[in-house]
């Protein structure tokens, strides 16, 4: 057997007791662990297991420092559920996703800076007096001083975005690469727009500096541990929510679309609602991201959300496995972890990794490190059409 | 007046860089169907050999004389070995083409990061070049001016490769239809490094040509490879007249943009521009009319 190959990495990756080894059948390894229980119950124990080394034990075992990281790093699981779902199983190559989860950590800023001006009597939040903008607040910024409006919007305006663009180019059948582009270009798009507008978005450095969250102090330790919670179970509750829609009809529609998309439609089916459902969901999922980061972060700027950390949000997700949720997510805490322990220790190094790990993980094993028992078993990465493995196939 | 002629004598230049960026991309994305991120590299190879040749040879002309048939090799170099390491198993999987490219790109552009360093460079551009001309009371930009004949010599140039030499009648018929292309005799794998080796080559050469408008990083590839994609996207997949035309127009419309409102909502309201036409003309500006759905 060589099952050991994969635990390695993930225990690896992930820091003490912070990995969740939960998820759908598909992940080979936890089920080793827990070898008597019928295969009904196998994916809810492993989850339930997940979730009490993330929820339970690993806020009792970090410091509050570490916990911040991987509070990080489990912002970056959210974004890799919405990835695999509409490029692992839709087989649509999301390059943008950093503009949702840029509206999504921005609609939140602009409320925690409303209410920390609030907070302190200043009719505007301070880098806009330091940048003397005129004309008092403007009107965009207006309604999200009210809490659930800018809690609705840091989901529903990627969304609405996400189902704009969706609609314009899936309804007239923009193929594959095209779109890759056309996501990617928005992500610039938008990074620039950021910039230039000095005065009211903060430029270049983002929005930064928030004291309070909804009420409680953000320099507060055990309100950072609370953030902390509140990622972790959005993480395990999207992923639950994920697996449901995997093991769906919509799951199984959603796949059959990205392996052949003509056939679909002399099915009946319109392919583009499909892609526009996981398209949509994925830009709500990188928006919640967005907004769970920055409290627990504390910045949300242009060079978090512009064309080299979209594709960032793709890296682990391919490095973990695409097609395998628990791959993409665990991937995407991997990817993050090595990134912030190796680009402090050694910048340059971490570039060629990083750019190698793409290489590899994409160019040799389509499949991600979930893959990799298949692989090593001695079949060939199934579909290598679609450079993915198909849900029956990983099995 | 003279500021829209002005404005329009930017947007054509803008137009002419992106044309030379987009030209290759033509050819690899167009023709082959790979989307090579790390096109922006052998750009940015190409300044940097510009660089390099500038300080033995001394003479800025010569040096760039020199520069741009070295560039091409170069950077034609690179990209057939790109092909031959990575690319050729990946024809089947386009898109992964994009994401093991960009992974090559980051690569790269640390290497030029660790060889030459993080700050941007600079070349001299030769005397003959450094100045402008005033017609009709605009001011043309000797260097502008060269890379808009460049651009037009390199379309030119690559327009008779591909029509009247066997080189280029045997990359459109692998095109057209590989299958039959092998039965017939054609070295299929041989014509795709060379198509690879000549759209990274004018990558390198419109390198070349971005030396004369500003300094050189190891950024300088990445800044300019979206838009050119979306050159090539709107102007329809391997049409070498569709990439021109889509070059100057979104070289125009961004110049009059910018000039309107800013440098950023320029940028937003030519990209909602490309969503918008796609609508109209999914396939680009020109497309090769085929039996095939979609």
């Amino acid at each position: 057997m060589t099952t050991t190959s994969t635990p390695p990495t993930a225990t690896a990756t992930t820091g003490p007791a912070a990995e969740p080894p939960a998820g759908p059948p598909d992940a080979p390894f936890p089920i080793r662990f827990l070898p008597r229980l019928p295969t009904r119950f196998r994916v809810p124990a492993a989850f339930l297991l997940g979730a009490v080394l993330l929820v339970g034990v690993a806020p009792l075992l970090l410091s509050d420092f570490r916990l911040g990281l991987l509070a990080k790093y489990l912002c970056y699981g959210i974004v890799a559920v919405g990835v695999s779902l509409a490029w692992g199983r839709g087989g649509l190559l999301v390059l943008g996703q950093g503009v949702f989860f840029g509206l999504g950590g921005y609609a939140m800023a602009m409320h925690l800076k409303l209410a920390d001006a609030a907070a302190t009597g200043q009719p505007l939040p301070d880098f806009m007096q330091l940048y003397g903008t005129e004309g008092g607040l403007p009107w965009w910024w207006q309604p999200f001083a009210n809490p659930v409006f800018a809690l609705a919007m840091t989901v529903l305006l990627p969304m609405a975005v996400a189902a704009l663009l969706g609609v314009l180019v899936f309804r007239r059948r923009v193929k594959g690469a095209y779109f890759a582009i056309l996501s990617q270009a928005l992500a610039a798009a938008l990074a620039i727009w950021l910039v230039g507008q000095q005065a009211t978005t903060g430029g270049t450095n983002g929005l930064t500096d928030f004291q309070g969250f909804f009420g409680y102090d953000l320099n507060d330790p055990v309100n950072q541990r609370m953030v902390y919670i509140v990622i972790a179970i959005a993480l395990l509750l999207l992923m639950a929510l994920a697996r449901q829609l995997f093991v769906s009809r919509y799951g199984e529609l959603l796949v059959a679309v990205r392996d052949s998309e003509e056939r679909v439609r002399f099915l009946g089916y319109n392919p583009a609602n499909v892609k526009l459902v996981a398209y949509v969901a994925a830009a709500g999922m990188a928006g919640l991201a967005g907004a769970l980061f920055v409290p627990a972060v504390g910045i949300i700027s242009p060079a978090l959300i512009g064309v080299v950390p979209s594709i960032g949000f793709v890296i682990g997700a391919a490095v973990g496995g695409r097609a395998s949720l628990v791959g993409a997510v665990l991937g995407a805490i991997a990817v993050a972890w090595a990134q912030s322990t190796l680009s402090d220790a050694w910048p340059a190094g971490w570039t060629y990794l990083q750019g190698l790990l793409f290489v590899v993980a994409v160019g040799f094993l389509p499949g991600g490190l979930a893959s990799l028992r298949t692989v090593l078993r001695g079949r060939r990465t199934p579909d290598p059409g679609a450079g993915t493995t198909t849900k029956g196939a990983a099995a | 007046m003279t500021v829209i002629l002005n404005q329009s004598f930017t947007g054509v230049s803008i137009g002419a860089v992106l044309l030379l960026i987009a030209l290759g991309l033509t050819l690899t994305f167009g023709q082959m169907g790979v989307i090579n991120m790390a096109h922006g590299e052998f750009i940015m190879a190409g300044a940097y050999t510009t660089y390099v040749l500038q300080k033995p040879i001394g003479d800025a002309g010569l040096s760039l004389l020199v520069a741009l048939p070295t560039a091409f090799l170069v950077a034609g170099a690179m990209g057939a070995l790109l092909e031959w390491l990575l690319i050729r198993r990946l024809y089947t999987r386009p898109l992964d083409t994009l994401l093991v490219t960009w992974g090559v790109s980051l690569m790269l552009q640390q290497l030029a990061r660790d060889v030459f360093g993080a700050p941007n460079v600079q070349t001299t551009a030769p005397d003959l070049l450094t100045g402008s001309v005033t017609v009709a009371g605009v001011n043309l930009a000797n260097s502008r001016l060269f890379i808009l004949g460049f651009a037009l010599l390199c379309v030119c140039g690559l327009a008779m490769v591909l029509r009247a030499t066997p080189l280029g009648r045997r990359i459109r018929a692998v095109v057209q239809n590989r299958d039959l292309a092998e039965v017939s005799g054609i070295a299929t794998g041989r014509v795709d490094r060379t198509t690879f080796f000549i759209g990274s080559g004018l990558a390198g050469m419109a390198g070349v040509a971005l030396t004369l408008i500003g300094p050189i990083g190891p950024t300088t590839g990445t800044n300019y490879i979206v838009d050119a994609f979306l050159v090539v996207v709107v102007g329809g997949i391997g049409r070498l007249r569709g990439a021109v035309i889509t070059a100057f127009v979104l070289g125009l419309l961004q110049s009059v943009l910018e000039y309107s409102t800013t440098v950023s909502v320029a940028k937003v309201v030519v990209l909602v521009g490309i969503v918008a036409f796609l609508q109209w003309r999914p396939q680009g500006l020109y497309t090769v009319r085929t039996r095939s759905l979609v």
